[in-house]
This record gives C-alpha cells, structure tokens and sequence, in this order.
C-alpha cells in the first residue's frame, strides 16, 4: 500500500526546515499519524501538539497505541502516513542529542557499573565519556544513590537500576523528555519522587510527554493530554478543558422532601437518602437557586462538583476504553 | 551528521569491544584455534581428498630412443600388482645418441622425480624421500621395460637435490588449506559473537534506548567494526603464542611453508581477505538478528546462513584440489567464497594483480551487504505489533 505521506505534507502548514512562531511554541507537533503492522492499523490519524515547558500526557489503556505514537515521534519507527515535528525538525533523529527517552521496558547492560551506564547513555546523545562519567557520579550522589555508582547494574535491585536509567535519561539535560509508561514498576515513594522530578524538570523549561494508563498522574500532574482509544486519539488538550466536556454535578440537602420547589429540578435528578444528585443545568446556578429558595425547599447543602478526568475520559473514550484503563491500573497493583 | 553518526558508531564500538574483551565469551574465542583439529577431522573426506589429488607425483623418463615409452608401458603393466602407489611416468625426452639431459633442470618444471641413464643403469634425480620411496620401484620397471622375464634387477644410481618444484607447491598447498581454516573458524567466531551480543541486547530491552539515541546503521557499523578490533585483540594473542612456542619448540614445531607472495604479503592479504569476509557474514548476521526476537529465533534463522558458510568453505577447499578448472574461478568470483579462494592463491602464486581485483570485487559486495543490510536491520529490529501471520488473537498482540 501507497503512503501518501509526501501529499499529507502538503496539506500541513510548516512542512520544511524553516523555524516558524509555531516553532517557538510547540515542542512537538503530529497530525494526521499512521502505523500500521502487517496490515493492522495501531495508530489511525494521531494529532498531537505538545507546548514548549508543558507536561503532556498520553493517556489510554494498554495496546492503544501510547508506545507506537511515542516511538513515531522520536523516529524510532517511522509513520505510514501523517506529520511530526519535534524540537523544529522533521526528522527527530537529528535533534536526538536533545531529547531523553526512557522506554517502558527498562534495560541497561548489567555488567556496566551505575556510574559507567550514565556515561554510556550520555555518550549516545554526544556527551564525552569523561564528562558523562562525572556527571553520572554527581546525579548519582545528588539523588543518594552514590553508594552504588561502582556497582554493576546485575547488583542493583530493580528499583536502583531504573533509577539509574532515569538518571541516564536526563544525564546530558535535554529539551525535551520523553517516559513511556515512567510510573510503571515503581513504588508509592519513588512514584513520588518521580512525579516531584517531572515537575522540576517542567520548572526550568524542559518538555515533559509521557504516557500513562493511571488517570490520577495524568490528572495531577499534566497540563495537557492526548486521550487514546483505539489507535485514535478523540481528546488532545488542556485537562480542564477535557473536564469541561461535561457539565458539573450538584449535590443538594433540603429539609422539604417534597413542594413546588422539585419542579426546578432537572430531569435526570434522582434521589439517594436525603441528597438529589443532578446535573447543573446549562442556565446555572443561580436560576435554581431562585427556584428552590421560592419553592421553600429549605436548603441544608449544596454543592456543585466539576467533573473528573476520569469521567471525562468515559464520556470521550467511552466505557469499553475506561473498563480496559481500570483493568490495566488493578493488573499493575496486583504485580 | 556524517561526524554524529561516526561518533556514535564509534561509542557503540567502544561499548561493544570492552564488553566483549571482558567477558568469558572471549576466553572460547581465544580458544578457538583449537577447532581446526576438529573441523579438520569433521572436513576429512575433503581434506584427504584434496590431499590425494595434489599429492599425484609425476615421474618424468628421459632415456635413449624409446626406453622411456618402454618404461611407460611396463609401469601401466605393473602399477596394479605392485604395493603402494605408483607415480604417473611422462617421457620429457628421447634421447638421441650422445645427446646429453639436464635432469635436476627438469624439477623445476613441475615432476617430482626424473630417471636418466639407461634401462640398465638408470639414475633417479629426485628429493631423498622421494628417492628412499622410487628407488626399488625404478629398478623393478626398469627391468621389465629391457625384456619380458627380467633375470636381474638394475642398480639404480640416485642424485638427491633439496627439493622440488612439486613438493614445494604441496607445501604451499597446506599453507593455504590452513590459511582457509583459519580465515574460516575466525568469520564463524566472530560473525556469532556479534549476533548474541546483538540479541542480548533485545533481550535486555536497550535496543530501544540505542534506537532512539542513534541512527541505526551507526548502530550496525559499530557493531560490526567493534568485533573486527576484537578478532585483531585475538589475531594478535595467537601471534605472539605461536611465536613463543616456535622459539620454545625450535625445530619440533611445524612450521608451514613459505606462501608465494612471501609471509608479510599473505598476513597482509589474508587480514584483509578476512576483514572482507567477517564484513560480509556479520553483515548478514546483524540482519537476521534484527528480524529475531528472542534466542531460539536468532538460531532458526542463522542456522542456514551457518550452513551456507560452510558449504562456501569447503567449496573453496574443493575448488583448491581443482587448479585451472571453472570450479576454482567460481570460487574465485562468488562474493562470499572469493576470500578464500583468493588466500589460497596468494600460497601458490605469486601474481598480485588478481588480489587487486578480488579486494576490490569484495569491497564492493562489502559495501552492498552492509548498506542492504543496515536497510533490513532499521526497518527490522524495532518493528512491534503482530507476529507475522497471526491472525487469530490478534486484539490481544496490538502494541501499546
């Protein structure tokens, strides 16, 4: 099959090299992207558009196409069909000097010490061994694992070793940083550190994308995210904005069980004990308000809730894509 | 970029060489060496073979009117009744009276031994080993030849020289047998080490680091050169181990025999008959191994690029036995098998001309093997998603 890719090129704004406003803005940019294997379609017109300093989620169960879009953005494999720019370029090879990558399946050459790994993945992105192996002793020492740094990687414990990698991945302090899946394997406290790491990271300008299939770290900490179901991707944006998709919920305590006042709510109000439990109608608040206070309902509480992104993530996905992110989140607890 | 890619090359090759020279892998590979006793036992039909078909002396005749023919026909009468092998005769001249012969001259033109002289009193001109092994058999035929119920056998006279045109390229035959031997175990080794250094890198997952950090045919050229400065670690080791036990052993030592182009040459050429070789195997190597997943995978799919390479072998060795045949072209010519072919002619000739050709011929298979299969290995060695042919459960084998 033909991959029109040089016509989408077209069809795309900034083609070429030149550096547009675009440019200044966006760390990575991708429309329209396409992998297929061996005739199956994984991702089917991925468009994603990462900010310069952001964090960036991509969101979605396992087998949605989270790894294949990321790996199509660093040019570990190419797209079928479609457009990507990262850091100004649309051949991300040539900027991978700038980027760090941490993939999902973590791996490093087990008999290399902790401080020689850092090193060797420095030197990948064109740093000399020698100021790689420097700084590899530093980060070690500054994250306290500096005790370890002439140990080989086989004597590390699991979470040692990806912290080692994780050092690796930022050892030569690029642009743009890219985790597939980063939480994954890790416990509550480096969880922690890792989330306090990414917004450092942020803090001083570096682009942080990642994916993840834990709405709660998407939801704590991106700015933006790309929801992906399916090999599509039917959400890319702020994360309030995704939460804006549905209306608020309100949550209302009357003294009154029953009088005028009920003709003001709306008609997918339903009862639970001494709460109503609706959904804020489009006119607002204070319109109901009016209504219950002149219907002498007698409010003891009202309180109106924003949606989650976790019901933003049914409403946009829908419920099968949510079932398999539940799914994936309890599989992950139970290893 | 050029200078990005080189230097990442340069990184994975830095990687690669101080891993491989700090590991127990290298310790078999040092060891390896060893191996041509097996293979040379494993390769024995061939190798005899090839043995028995060089190691057809000819005995030339060059004695008064028609005794030499005499003597060629006796020795057709007699060479099945007699024990041992019998030497091929070929009449050189037929002397007319008075007219003299230079026997030791005659050497030099390819036969392993010459009778002059005369029926009754014939002389062997020969090597002393050839001498000890033809004397009685020269005195036997010879008596036939004079008449039909010989009373009594002539004295043969003997002239030993050094050595001869014959035994000298026996010699050289040997040298370039294990100048192929050699060139051989040291592809194989290192074609290997490079495909399991390669899948223990699949299989400890940093591939995808390597893939995202650096292009990938910088990658295979790193790979590929890393284990190339391995094998001259290893070259080097045996070079200095051999020397040691020359000096040690002296004369006990076998010692091969000058090759045509002289020593320094044919280390030259045979290095670079080797680097060709090595370049055109892991090339094809690394190939496979980016189509590979796991270990078991790797073995199925090298297994007949394995058994190619040894079939090239011993067509080389085969195409050794047959000088001037379209066989030893073939060899000669066919990109995989030239590096021998070609080693085993820098032993017997001199001319250097045809090596010229030949580098240059590989150079350029070198150059499309390794372009072609950095292609293979990008595309390859990254690809995710469904096994090939899978249909059923496929939603469970989508990438994530």
């Amino acid at each position: 099959m033909a991959h029109p890719m040089k016509m989408q090129l077209g069809e795309w704004p900034v083609p070429g090299n030149a550096v547009d406003d675009r440019d200044q803005e966006l760390a990575v940019e991708a429309r329209g992207l396409v992998k297929r294997f061996d005739g199956f379609t994984a991702v089917d017109g991925v468009d994603i558009a990462v900010p310069r300093g952001a964090i960036y989620g991509v969101l979605g169960p396992n087998g949605a196409g989270k790894t294949t879009t990321l790996r199509m953005l660093l040019g570990i494999i190419d797209p079928d069909e479609g457009y990507r720019r990262v850091l100004g370029t649309e051949r991300p090879t040539d900027v991978a000097r700038r980027i760090g990558y941490l993939p999902e399946e973590r791996g490093l050459y087990p008999a290399m010490k902790a401080y020689e790994a850092i090193a060797f993945l420095a030197a990948l992105r064109g740093v000399p061994l020698k100021d790689g192996r420097r700084r590899g002793r530093e980060l070690l020492e500054m994250h306290g694992l500096g005790y370890a740094a002439d140990r080989q990687i086989r004597q590390l414990s699991k979470g040692m070793a990806q912290q080692v990698q994780l050092l690796g991945t930022l050892v030569h302090k690029p642009d743009l940083v890219v985790f597939d899946e980063p939480f994954s394997g890790l416990d509550a406290l480096n969880q922690g550190k890792l989330e306090r790491m990414i917004r450092d990271l942020a803090a001083q300008g570096t682009t942080v994308l990642f994916s993840t299939h834990v709405i709660a770290h998407a939801e704590r900490m991106c700015d933006q995210v790309a929801i992906i179901a399916g090999g599509r991707v039917p959400f890319a944006g702020p994360v309030d904005v995704a939460r804006d998709r549905l209306r608020p919920q309100v949550r209302l305590e009357t003294r009154a069980r029953d009088g005028l006042w009920r003709a003001a709510l709306p008609a997918d109000a339903r009862s639970e004990g001494a709460f109503w439990h609706f959904t804020l109608p489009e006119s607002g608040v204070e319109p109901l308000l009016r209504a219950l206070i002149e219907g002498d309902a007698g409010i003891l509480s009202l309180s109106i809730e924003r949606a989650g992104l976790h019901d933003a993530f049914v409403a946009i996905a829908g419920e099968a894509a949510a079932r398999a992110l539940e799914e994936n989140a309890e599989e992950e607890g139970r290893r | 970029m050029l200078s990005h890619r080189l230097q990442a090359a340069w990184v994975i090759a830095r990687r690669d060489f101080v891993a491989v020279i700090f590991s127990k892998a290298f310790i078999f590979f040092l060891l390896g060496p060893l191996f041509p006793i097996i293979v040379g036992m494993m390769a024995g039909s061939i190798g005899a073979s090839v043995q028995h078909d060089l190691d057809r002396p000819v005995l030339g005749l060059a004695l008064p009117a028609h005794e030499g023919d005499l003597m060629a026909v006796a020795r057709g009468t007699l060479a099945d009744k007699m024990a041992g092998p019998v030497p091929d005769f070929v009449v050189l001249q037929r002397l007319r009276p008075g007219e003299s012969f230079d026997a030791r001259a005659a050497l030099k033109r390819g036969v392993s031994g010459v009778v002059s002289g005369s029926l009754a009193a014939p002389v062997l001109t020969a090597t002393p080993e050839r001498v000890g092994e033809w004397r009685g058999l020269v005195s036997v035929i010879a008596a036939r030849a004079a008449e039909a119920s010989p009373q009594g056998y002539p004295v043969v006279k003997v002239d030993t020289v050094a050595t001869s045109v014959a035994k000298q390229r026996n010699e050289q035959v040997v040298t370039a047998q294990a100048g192929q031997i050699l060139l051989f175990l040291l592809t194989m080794l290192l074609a290997g080490m490079v495909l399991s250094n390669l899948v223990e890198e699949k299989a400890n997952k940093i591939i995808e680091v390597l893939a995202a950090s650096i292009p990938m045919d910088a990658l295979f050229l790193g790979k590929l050169f890393a284990m190339l400065a391995v094998s001259m670690v290893g070259i080097a080791v045996w070079g200095a181990g051999y020397g040691v036990l020359v000096v040690l052993g002296q004369k006990a030592m076998p010692v091969l025999a000058a090759p045509a182009v002289g020593w320094p040459l044919f280390l030259g050429l045979g290095f670079c008959y080797f680097a060709m070789a090595y370049l055109l195997l892991g090339s094809m190597f690394l190939a496979i191994g980016g189509l590979a997943t796991t270990v078991r995978e790797v073995q199925t799919l090298s297994m007949p690029a394995t058994m190619m390479q040894l079939i090239v072998f011993f067509f080389a060795s085969f195409a050794l036995a047959r000088p001037g045949t379209w066989i030893e072209t073939a060899a000669r010519v066919f990109p995989v098998s030239s590096p021998y072919a070609m080693l085993a002619q820098a032993a017997q000739s001199p001319a250097l001309l045809p090596h010229l050709l030949a580098l240059a011929w590989q150079a350029l298979w070198v150059g499309l093997m390794v372009y072609f299969g950095a292609a293979l290995f990008r595309r390859t060695v990254m690809k995710s998603g469904p096994a090939r042919g899978r249909k059923v459960g496929r939603r469970k084998l989508r990438p994530a």
